[in-house]
């Protein structure tokens, strides 16, 4: 496999809906944006594109097969190679790898990654039913076919096994929104408070309105490209890029009824799950009491699917303790209580700990106002663009939204993205995204990486 | 164009618009409002079972059915006549008709199909010597005082008299 770099990204503003623009449109928006920060023409950056990869995940919200075609020609990039990427929320996340791997084969020296949903064509009722058909329509969504339930089912367990409360999740839906207050391209941009997340309506006890991602129409374009395709585009453009590189991917997946979860003994839990750091003799000792308390993996509280995919990806990576090597995550947080089960199949916690971590500011920006105090200092910042919560979840362009904002954390560019230097994590070296599909059933995690000097305000 | 110009109608479904004015230099065309059309969609989907077809005729016999595996014994209660463990082939079980709520919630919102049914119960059942959970609706409960003291709870399974061949013919209610 070759080198992979990301020279570049557009995001489209995201609403809950777009009626300006069709789907063509709002991708056009987002690679307009992506080739305007490279310095390019439109028609000098078609020339240098060697093709594409689609991402969207319903063709139910807008009715139209083949959107992705209409996109590609709509950008001028055909006859140029492109194939569609499904899979669930996932989608962005696996078409930003599809994208790498274009690359990394060698079957492409440049690769543009776009993704789009627009998902106002329909009442949200009628989105709930959609996206409730990404669970089996023999046994699982005639029965009350929900994602807000099918994700409180699994935090409720989590409750149960480790003691997380509502005030917890609460604390996630506070930090991202207030994040997003400095974040032009979010769509909800709030200054709350844990109270206000709790007296918002009931959705799926335990999770109400504020503990919840919408749905949007928007769009996301990523640039990806081997060195000689960096080559290129230099000298194109005749400017130096900042060289961004894809350390790692990594992927892994689950049944996709959430009933067939298996629970693993603690031996197996230590042989094929277990990250390095899990391996000392205190986290053994953790372990072990979780066990012997019932706990067992990964039961319906976890995801082992982000597990498998954190584990492949900071393997490759040569990472050992990700909380210390990654200067930032943006991770899925379509609902709060998936925050914070991810922080701990990332490896940021250990299994059962990212309850009191979501409350004691490690994982928080310094310098924004989050209303509170907290006990620890920032260490490794999540979600610092404001996350799905915050920014919206147009599905297929979600994990390149991420993408781009990663990208810009450690190009050291948000302050020129944004307009403002507040979400900048100083000096990013490292991060990591991590796209996340049904109820924990393809996920992905992607390590990127900046060379040299690390990325400042 | 300004708002004076349109002919618009309100209605319960939005606005009815007869016509749509045209300013007389196309340079003034981008800055018009979006035109949005509403259509129906409505489908008759015939979906198959196929292989799972004997567990919705057990619901229709008042008997709950599961899967176990010849080769390695595991046990499904969401039927599986592939074995997710090992490969082998799975032979139809009867589960036992109580159990143990593993893990619930409350849904006072959905997807459109359910609505009018809101608020209701869903939780994951578990049952003795049954490796894998069952998604069920659980009726008897008070949706507006849940607890996680509901977890562990002893359920039992209650069936449609008239079967309409939907996981939903059956139910579990507090023992």
């Amino acid at each position: 496999m070759r080198p992979v770099y990301v020279l570049s990204g557009g995001v489209s503003k995201f609403a809950k809906a777009r009626p300006d623009k069709t789907f063509q449109g709002l991708v056009k928006e987002a690679w307009d944006e992506s080739i305007a920060d490279l310095g390019l023409e439109p028609k000098q950056a078609i020339e240098l594109v060697d093709g594409s990869v689609a991402s969207y995940f319903s063709d139910h919200f807008q009715r139209q097969l083949m959107s992705g075609i209409m996109a590609q020609d709509y950008l001028g990039l055909v006859p140029k190679p492109s194939h569609r990427v499904e899979g669930g929320g996932a989608t962005g996340g696996l078409c930003f790898q599809e994208a790498w791997k274009s690359v990394a084969s060698g079957s492409m020296e440049v690769c543009v990654a776009y993704g789009f949903e627009t998902m106002s064509h329909v009442q949200t009722w009628k989105g709930n039913e959609f996206i409730a058909l990404a669970s089996d329509v023999s046994f699982d969504y005639p029965v009350g076919g929900f994602y807000s339930g099918y994700y409180a089912m699994m935090v409720v367990r989590h409750m149960q096994e480790f003691g997380t409360t509502v005030e917890q999740m609460a604390m996630v839906s506070v930090k991202n929104h207030r994040n997003a207050l400095h974040n032009p391209y979010a769509q909800k941009r709030m200054a709350i408070t844990v109270e206000d997340v709790r007296r918002s309506p009931m959705v799926a006890w335990p999770l109400t309105r504020l503990d919840i991602c919408t749905m949007s129409d928007g769009a996301a374009a990523m640039w990806l490209a081997s060195e000689e395709g960096l080559a290129r585009i230099e000298k194109a453009t005749g400017r130096r890029l900042p060289r961004v590189k894809v350390a790692s991917i990594g992927r892994g997946t689950d049944a996709m009824r959430m009933s067939d979860r298996p629970h693993l003994d603690l031996d197996t839990f230590t042989a094929k799950y277990a990250l390095p750091i899990e391996q000392d003799a205190a986290s053994r000792s953790y372990y072990r009491d979780l066990w012997e308390r019932g706990a067992r993996y990964p039961g319906i509280h976890s995801f082992r699917a982000g597990r498998m995919a954190s584990k492949q990806a900071y393997e490759r990576a040569g990472i050992q303790d990700p909380m210390k090597q990654l200067d930032f995550v943006e991770l899925h947080d379509a609902y709060t209580s998936s925050e914070i089960q991810t922080y701990e199949d990332m490896g940021l916690c250990r299994y059962g700990e990212g309850g009191p971590l979501a409350v004691s500011g490690r994982t928080f920006l310094p310098g924004i106002d989050y209303g509170v105090g907290f006990p620890a200092a920032s260490e490794c910042p999540v979600n610092p663009s404001g996350g799905l919560i915050a920014c919206g979840h147009p599905v297929g362009a979600t994990g390149l939204m991420q993408g781009v904002f990663a990208l810009w954390q450690l190009q050291g560019t948000i302050g020129r993205h944004f307009g403002n230097p507040r979400l900048q994590v100083a000096n990013a070296r490292r991060g990591a995204i991590h796209s996340h599909a049904g109820t924990g059933t393809y996920v992905t995690v992607s390590i990127l990486e900046r060379e040299g000097q690390g990325g400042t305000p | 164009m300004s708002k004076q110009e349109r002919t618009v109608e309100e209605s319960m479904e939005g606005a009815v618009v007869y016509n749509v004015p045209i300013p007389k230099d196309l340079k003034d065309m981008d800055g018009m409002a979006p035109i949005i059309v509403k259509s129906p969609y409505q489908v008759d989907y015939i979906h198959s079972y196929g292989q799972d077809s004997p567990f919705f005729a057990g619901l229709a016999n008042k008997r709950l059915l599961g899967t176990h595996c010849t080769s390695c014994g595991y046990t499904f209660a969401t039927p599986r006549k592939a074995c997710m463990e090992c490969g082998g082939v799975c032979e139809w079980v009867e589960l036992p008709q109580e159990g143990r709520m593993h893990s619930f919630t409350v849904c006072h919102f959905g997807s459109e199909e359910f609505l009018p049914e809101c608020p209701y119960v869903l939780a994951l059942v578990e049952f003795d010597g049954v490796n894998s959970l069952f998604l069920t609706r659980v009726v008897g409960l008070d949706p507006t005082a849940p607890s996680l003291d509901w977890i562990g709870m002893k359920v039992k399974a209650r069936f449609r008299r008239l079967s309409r061949l939907k996981p939903t013919d059956v139910w579990f209610e507090p023992v």
